[in-house]
């Protein structure tokens, strides 16, 4: 699949702002003043800036409204039902915090369980397609939650959290890249089964000699040629970083920012082979995945 | 919208026959010639006289070789557009009830005018059936003619899709694949019509005929009138002429 | 239904108006509705009504509205004003333009009209263009069929008086057994698609010999991939296993065919004082004119010492030499498969199809049915286009001829008006005299040596050597010699060279980096050795660069065009039919359709036929020359509405004329009727109804040639008999080639010898018209580019893999190209989409288009001329009956080289005559 930017800096930023609003919501840390505004505002800040991108998205932002209407079937609207309701269900905790009035930490209960959902509703648009095996399985939403609260965590600076998390993502990125290489063969389309014909059909000509949004969409395959490189940065930086950085640092804001920043590489670099690496079936008919 | 409908009575469709298919590409232009002017966007071709166009159509022909255990191998010609599935994913995951399935006849369309391009759908469907218009920055797909097929102001026969109009060959057949004794229908059952990538559960209504066997004929050999050998020529003429 | 499901508007007007008119992107000629919206061109859909297509159209057609609104189109008569071939013009008016032409062709027609050559390309108006040259008094004038396919045309008439190309079709109703031979599209597009259909919707069988296994040669149920060159051997054996068991229709022979006939001691045909062609009556056992009422003539005779030709063709056919087994390996299939066909081909012969009609024969006997036998054929350009293409088509009609299935039920059927036997055509004329018309038609069918286009001096008449002793048949001409020839100043030199739409710098041309040399080349006085080119194009094309002068045509849906029954019309087996184009839209630029600026230019000219005897002009324009033109008194252009808007064929000049084909939807049927439909040339009543629509003035039945006479007098004469003598190094190649009965030999090609191992082919793309689908944006996204593709012998053995290219060399020249792997193929053969690649700069597209950067050109490979064989004398490479251009003779070999970025050769970017397109549409 094309490893669209802004598809890309939306998950990775939604995700980590809903992870820390997530935190914040159920008071981990209670923060007041100054301290809120900036942590409030930064989740506010990634939530809000990867909502944006994921617009640049869509051939058609002027109608985005109407993606609230389909949310008994749709996971995307779903989603932002949720990410719309997480914003405006929190804003009132958020700005109690700023202007520094203590809420009980149970308050922002329903509000971390909708940001969770938002990111489960966002993993889900993918993990639902069946036409994509690598992604349409039950881990993809476990990856982008632990993503989400792991990001979210480490700029919280919910040291044991943030640990916890961080050290749960190796190996979970780790099997997800090998099991996920498997997927596509595991689900047995073939060009066979998506033509009907036999015994072991190859492409004579494609349809077309240009290109067109399919195999742009698709099948992008130029997006893999790093991807044994990627696949480690992901899991260093993404993981084994910032788990060592909140197991042996102290957390003083710095440190966070900067746990948070290199996980963010890796995140990103995880997420563009989430789609670099994943393949359609669609490929099957262009003789190329 | 995005719920899918109860199944429809009427479940109108193609039947495409790869055995008569020969690849001239007359559906793929067809489509677009007719797309291109009617209901919603025109189909868009980008940099169209450029070093790489890149245009939308909502059919196209495929040719794939394959090799049988017997024999040369065989060149197939795949036409492919969108099935108008009875279980259509594209449905489902549309976020903003754009993408619809008709109650009354199956047929899977797009209200262009409620799609915001975000590409679901045309992820969700196995078949790339669907392309984002780059212009338009909606989302394309079959129609199945709709324009076509309920067009009062068509005489009757030209009620089918553009595409079955101008097949040279007549591989391609619309009709109501929902009864089972519809001449669609019928050609199905005769010629063991299949569903593409059963096992995306997507219960296409389209379906494809299969190529037929090919090969020699079961012809016995050809006996000889008389044996050149000892006879010649001479007695060669005097046999078939004599018999004449 | 659901409450919320988007009501949609399910009978929406298509357009304001329809208008019916003809298609021209390819030779078809189907009907379209051009749909109108606002005055604009919205949709174009087949005409249901129409007889050649019933309402379906090939991708091309379906484009049209690509076609029509193309940046690539002319937009004003251009005049070159950089050197020849650098593509630098400017715009001028028609006067200007006008004023030019005829300042540089009035001299030329008052002092030498020779001087001037006038060739078109595959248009559709000869019957008109050779008019105005005749007119002109130039014998150089032919149009295309030289380097197409005259070899088919030709065969065929000589033999049966029609042929496959355009004359006549498989009974696609009938046929239980079609056999396609070299066949990837065809003229005849949507007629053949339509019919395939038919057949597979029945449940025939459909064969296909070929090379190459797409298209048709896909569906087909199966598939022979025979080595190129070889079908003569192919047929020639299926004829010598057919008759080995008896399986050939002696009936139909003996009443139809020359083979009862005697051959004398000269090899020609025993007549009577008449000149009656003789066979022996088997009722009288005496001599007798083959017409005669109630004559059987006997297959088996001998008359004073003569055989006849059944008997020397069986000789001949029977020998081992034509066995399956002698054949199998030059051909590439194995005698099994041979005789498998064969047999095939017994079993459909011994199933009879009959329709209870009766009709009436020549000879006056009644017959209470039409019988036949359901094996049809069809060939084309994988036959025709090798230089033993003549023989090999002649010997494919033996066969069908052998096996009775031609103007049978079930077999293949003559198109009105055809059949015509090749003594009903013209000869060729060639004497010219200044200012003064040709002597009548420039192209036809010559007897013997006695109808050459040779001077006093024996040398030829016409610039491309037509009806000479190196091509004595060629009835098309040999439009592929006129660069070189014109060139070369061999057998003369030339002024202006008058072009209409053929790209002859580019795809058209054998060896074109060579032709574009040959048009900028200049003398030792720095003039250009061709000194003018006029040219009629459309569109941007390569040869648009290489023009002097560029007379800007519109578009098909912005003009008037006639598609006759004096030239090649839309007929169909059971209909006589023939089809205008008129303008639907206006020109909406400075362009002019060339027959009428041709008519503008006669008219300027004073040209014979053009203006009365005062000078006055007899047409406005074309469209009053398609309705007021008699050809013969009561015969002209259209059949349709003469007279008084009720005769069909003959009548006399009706002014309503073509308001009635735009009316009845741009064509005229008139159906044959049911007595006449098969057995054309013997049917009496098909010959009087023939004769009724002015096809000929009187019946003219005659015997289909198995033994061709005229063919034995270019023999007889190679063997030093009578006074017109061959040049001696062309003797023995005329004896060999000459045969009076089928034969098979080597194409030249195979003289390239071991070096050049492999076959290379070209395809006609059924989504693509030679080079001017490029500019459309439609068509261009299906076939950009196109690679060579390889047999899986070659890709092991040479180690391709995806994305690999290849240098390819044959004995004139190499190419640098992609390749592809392709199974179903022969494992001597590669292949490539014909005409695909550009020249940078041509056509509106951006010099980085694919088309000019991996799309390449087979033609560099290609020479017009063989390499010579130590006699220092280098003939054509072409057929040595027809002089038809032998393209798929071409022998390479091949090589992997790294990937590149682009295609070699390249040539330098041409400067587009037209502004740049816009980026995106609409
Ligand atoms: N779409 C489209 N239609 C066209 C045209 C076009 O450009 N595009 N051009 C028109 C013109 S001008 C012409 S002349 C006709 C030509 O129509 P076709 O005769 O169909 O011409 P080609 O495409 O050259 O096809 C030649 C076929 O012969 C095969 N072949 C080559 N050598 C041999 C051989 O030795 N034996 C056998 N058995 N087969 C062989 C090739 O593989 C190929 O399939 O098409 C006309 N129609
Ligand atoms: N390698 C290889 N080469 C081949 C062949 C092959 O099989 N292989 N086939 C050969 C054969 S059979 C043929 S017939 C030739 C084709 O030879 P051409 O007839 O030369 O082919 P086109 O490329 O169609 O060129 C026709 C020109 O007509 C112009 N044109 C189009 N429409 C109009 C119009 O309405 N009016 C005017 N005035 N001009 C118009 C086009 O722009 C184009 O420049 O190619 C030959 N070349
Ligand atoms: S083919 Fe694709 S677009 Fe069409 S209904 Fe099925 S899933 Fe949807
Ligand atoms: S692209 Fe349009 S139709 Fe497709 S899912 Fe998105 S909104 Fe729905
Ligand atoms: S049914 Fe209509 S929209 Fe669908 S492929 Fe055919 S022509 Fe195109
Ligand atoms: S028009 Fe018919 S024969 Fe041609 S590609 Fe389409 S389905 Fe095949
Ligand atoms: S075959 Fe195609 S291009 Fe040729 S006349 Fe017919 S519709 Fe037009
Ligand atoms: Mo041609």
């Amino acid at each position: 699949m094309h490893p669209a930017p802004s598809v890309i800096v939306f998950s990775v930023l939604s995700g980590a702002g809903f992870g820390l609003l997530a935190f914040l919501a159920l008071g981990l840390p209670i923060v007041l003043g100054t301290d809120a505004l900036l942590l409030w505002g930064a989740g506010y800040a990634l939530a809000v800036t990867g909502l944006v991108a994921s617009t640049f998205h869509l051939g058609n932002p002027r109608r985005a409204l109407k993606a609230y209407t389909q949310w008994r079937t749709s996971w995307l609207s779903r989603e932002a039902w949720a990410a719309t309701g997480t914003l405006v269900l929190l804003a009132p905790v958020a700005l109690a915090a700023v202007f520094g009035v203590p809420m009980p930490a149970h308050f922002g209960i329903v509000g971390t369980v909708l940001a969770l959902l938002t990111v489960f509703s966002t993993a889900q648009i993918y993990a639902q397609l069946a036409t994509v095996p690598r992604w349409n399985h039950g881990s993809v939403p476990a990856i982008f939650l632990v993503f989400s609260l792991a990001g979210g965590a480490i700029l919280a600076g919910a040291q044991i959290p943030a640990a916890v998390l961080t050290v749960l993502l190796a190996p979970l990125l780790v099997w997800s890249f090998r099991d996920g290489d498997t997927r596509f063969a595991r689900r047995g389309e073939t060009l066979q089964s998506a033509t009907g014909l036999g015994p072991d059909p190859r492409v004579l000509a494609q349809a077309h000699t240009a290109p067109n949004y399919l195999m742009r969409e698709m099948i992008f395959r130029v997006g893999r040629k790093h991807s044994r490189r990627l696949r480690i940065i992901a899991v260093l930086c993404a993981a084994v970083l910032p788990a060592a950085i909140t197991l042996f640092v102290p957390p003083i804001p710095p440190v966070r920012v900067g746990a948070f920043l290199i996980h963010l590489m890796g995140a990103f670099a995880q997420r563009w082979l989430f789609f670099a690496e994943a393949e359609h079936v669609v490929g099957l008919y262009y003789g190329a995945r | 919208m995005t719920a899918l409908p109860p199944p429809s009575a009427r479940k109108l469709g193609l039947v495409i026959d790869l055995d008569t298919c020969v690849g001239c590409q007359a559906c793929v232009t067809a489509c677009k010639g007719w797309n291109d002017q009617g209901a919603g966007a025109p189909l868009s071709d980008m940099n169209a006289y450029g070093s790489e166009p890149c245009g939308t159509f909502l059919n196209r022909v495929h040719s794939y070789e394959t090799q049988p255990v017997e024999g040369p191998a065989e060149v197939v010609n795949f036409p492919r557009s969108c099935l108008h599935c009875e279980n259509a994913p594209c449905v489902t995951v549309c976020p903003t009830g754009a993408s619809f399935k008709r109650a009354e006849d199956g047929i899977v369309l797009v209200n262009e005018d409620a799609c915001i391009g975000c590409g679901l759908c045309a992820w969700a469907c196995p078949y790339g059936a669907r392309e984002l218009d780059a212009a338009a920055g909606v989302m394309k797909k079959c129609t199945l003619c709709v324009d076509r097929i309920y067009n009062e102001t068509l005489p009757e026969e030209d009620r089918v899709p553009a595409c079955v109009r101008t097949c040279p060959t007549g591989a391609r057949h619309f009709g109501d694949l929902g009864d089972p004794e519809s001449a669609v229908s019928r050609l199905v059952a005769e010629r063991g019509g299949y569903d593409l990538m059963p096992g995306m559960e997507t219960k296409p209504v389209n379906k494809y005929l299969p190529p037929r066997r090919k090969g020699a004929a079961a012809a016995g050999p050809l006996d000889p009138l008389v044996d050149l050998e000892a006879r010649g020529v001479a007695g060669w003429l005097d046999r078939i002429l004599g018999a004449f | 239904m659901n409450a919320e499901e988007p009501q949609i508007d399910t009978s929406p007007r298509v357009s304001d108006e329809v208008r019916r008119t003809t298609c021209y992107m390819c030779a078809c000629r189907c009907g379209i509705n051009v749909h109108l919206k606002s005055g604009k061109v919205s949709y174009i859909e087949g005409n249901r009504d129409h007889p050649v297509n019933r309402g379906v159209l090939c991708a091309k057609g379906a484009a049209g509205i690509m076609q029509v609104t193309a940046p690539s189109r002319l937009r004003a008569p251009l005049k070159r004003v950089g050197p020849r071939g650098s593509g630098a013009f400017e715009e001028i008016t028609w006067d200007e333009a006008l004023e030019l032409a005829v300042s540089w062709l009035k001299p030329l027609r008052e002092a030498a009209p020779e001087k001037l050559a006038f060739f078109t390309g595959r248009d559709q108006s000869q019957s008109f263009t050779s008019f105005w040259a005749q007119g002109f008094g130039t014998p150089n004038y032919a149009a295309h069929g030289g380097f197409c396919s005259v070899n088919m045309a030709a065969a065929g008439i000589y033999t049966m008086g029609g042929a496959f190309w355009e004359f006549g079709q498989p009974d696609w109703d009938r046929a239980k057994l079609f056999l396609l031979f070299g066949v990837a599209e065809d003229h005849d597009s949507n007629p053949i698609k339509i019919g395939i259909g038919k057949l597979k919707a029945r449940g025939a069988r459909v064969i296909g010999i070929n090379p190459v296994r797409t298209g048709y040669n896909g569906v087909a149920d199966d598939w022979y991939g025979i080595t190129p060159g070889t079908d003569g051997l192919l047929i020639l054996a299926l004829v010598h296993e057919l008759l080995k068991a008896g399986k050939v229709d002696l009936d139909y022979l003996a009443r139809w065919t020359n083979a009862p006939c005697l051959v004398g001691d000269d090899g020609l045909l025993l007549r009577d004082a008449e000149g009656r062609l003789l066979v022996v009556d088997r009722v009288t056992g005496k001599p007798a004119p083959f017409d005669r009422k109630g004559v059987r003539p006997d297959l088996g005779a001998r008359h004073a010492g003569a055989r006849t030709v059944f008997q020397h063709l069986a000789e001949r056919y029977l020998d081992p030499g034509y066995a399956a087994e002698a054949v199998a390996e030059r051909t590439g299939i194995s005698a099994s498969r041979i005789k498998g066909l064969a047999a095939e081909l017994a079993a459909a012969f011994d199933a009879p199809v009959v329709i209870e009609q009766p009709w009436t024969d020549f000879r006056g006997e009644r017959h209470a049915t039409m019988t036949g036998r359901p094996i049809a054929m069809h060939a084309m350009r994988g036959i025709s286009a090798h230089s033993n293409g003549f023989q090999t088509a002649r010997a494919l009609h033996l066969l069908q001829i052998l096996l009775g299935s031609v103007e049978t039920p079930g077999g293949f059927r003559f198109k009105p008006p055809y059949p015509k036997p090749f003594d009903a055509h013209p000869v060729p004329h060639a004497v010219c005299e200044a200012g003064k018309p040709l002597g009548g038609p420039h192209l036809g069918f010559v007897h013997g040596p006695e109808h050459l286009a040779l001077k006093s001096d024996g040398s030829p008449a016409r610039i491309d050597k037509a009806f000479s002793w190196e091509n004595p048949l060629s009835a098309h001409g040999l439009m592929h010699m006129l660069i070189p020839n014109a060139h070369a100043g061999d057998p003369y030199r030339i002024d202006t060279m008058l072009l209409y739409m053929a790209n002859m710098a580019w795809n058209s041309s054998m060896n074109t980096a060579a032709v574009m040399e040959m048009l900028t080349d200049r003398d030792e006085a720095g003039e250009y050795k061709i000194p003018r080119i006029i040219y009629s194009d459309a569109y941007a094309s390569e040869m648009v660069a290489y023009s002097d002068l560029v007379l800007p045509d519109t578009t098909y849906l912005e003009r008037h065009d006639c598609i006759s029954l004096l030239d090649r019309p839309i007929c169909e087996a059971d209909a006589a039919a023939d089809a205008i184009r008129w303008p639907v839209i206006p020109p909406d630029r400075e362009v002019r359709g060339f027959q009428s600026v041709l008519i503008d230019l006669a008219n300027r000219l004073r040209l014979p036929g053009f203006v009365d005897a005062e000078g006055r002009a007899k047409y406005r324009d074309y469209a009053d020359y398609m309705v007021t033109h008699e050809r013969r008194p009561g015969v002209g252009p259209l059949m349709g509405w003469r007279g008084n808007g009720a005769q069909m064929g003959r009548g006399a000049v009706n002014p309503d004329q073509m308001q009635r084909y735009i009316e009845n939807g741009g064509f005229c049927t008139v159906h044959v009727p049911a007595d006449a439909a098969f057995f054309k040339p013997w049917n009496a009543g098909y010959q009087d109804w023939a004769v009724s629509l002015g096809f000929y003035d009187k019946p003219q039945p005659y015997l289909f040639s198995l033994w061709s006479e005229p063919l034995q007098r270019f023999r007889r004469a190679a063997e030093g008999h009578g006074e017109l003598q061959p040049p001696e190094h062309l003797r023995a190649g005329l004896i060999g080639a000459m045969d009076p009965l089928p034969v098979w030999h080597p194409p030249f090609g195979a003289a390239a010898g071991a070096d050049y191992p492999v076959h290379a082919l070209t395809q006609r793309p059924m989504a693509m018209y030679h080079s001017w689908g490029s500019q459309n944006a439609w068509l261009r996204q299906i076939h950009g580019h196109n690679p060579l593709y390889l047999p899986t012998a070659l890709w092991e053995r040479h180690g391709f893999e995806e994305g690999d290219w290849a240098r390819v060399t044959s004995p004139s020249g190499e190419i640098t190209v992609p390749v592809a792997h392709m199974a179903g193929l022969n494992d001597h053969t590669i292949w490539t989409w014909n005409a695909i690649g550009k020249r940078r700069g041509a056509w509106a597209l951006d010099p980085e288009a694919p088309e000019a950067t991996k799309g390449f050109l087979l033609n560099h490979l290609i020479d017009e001329l063989l390499p010579d064989r130590g006699d220092g004398i280098r003939r054509p490479n072409a057929d040595p009956v027809t002089g038809q251009a032998a393209w798929f003779d071409l022998r390479v070999r091949i090589e992997k080289v790294a990937p590149r970025d682009a295609s070699l050769p390249t040539f330098p970017v041409l400067h587009s005559p037209v502004p740049p397109a816009r980026r995106n549409r609409p």
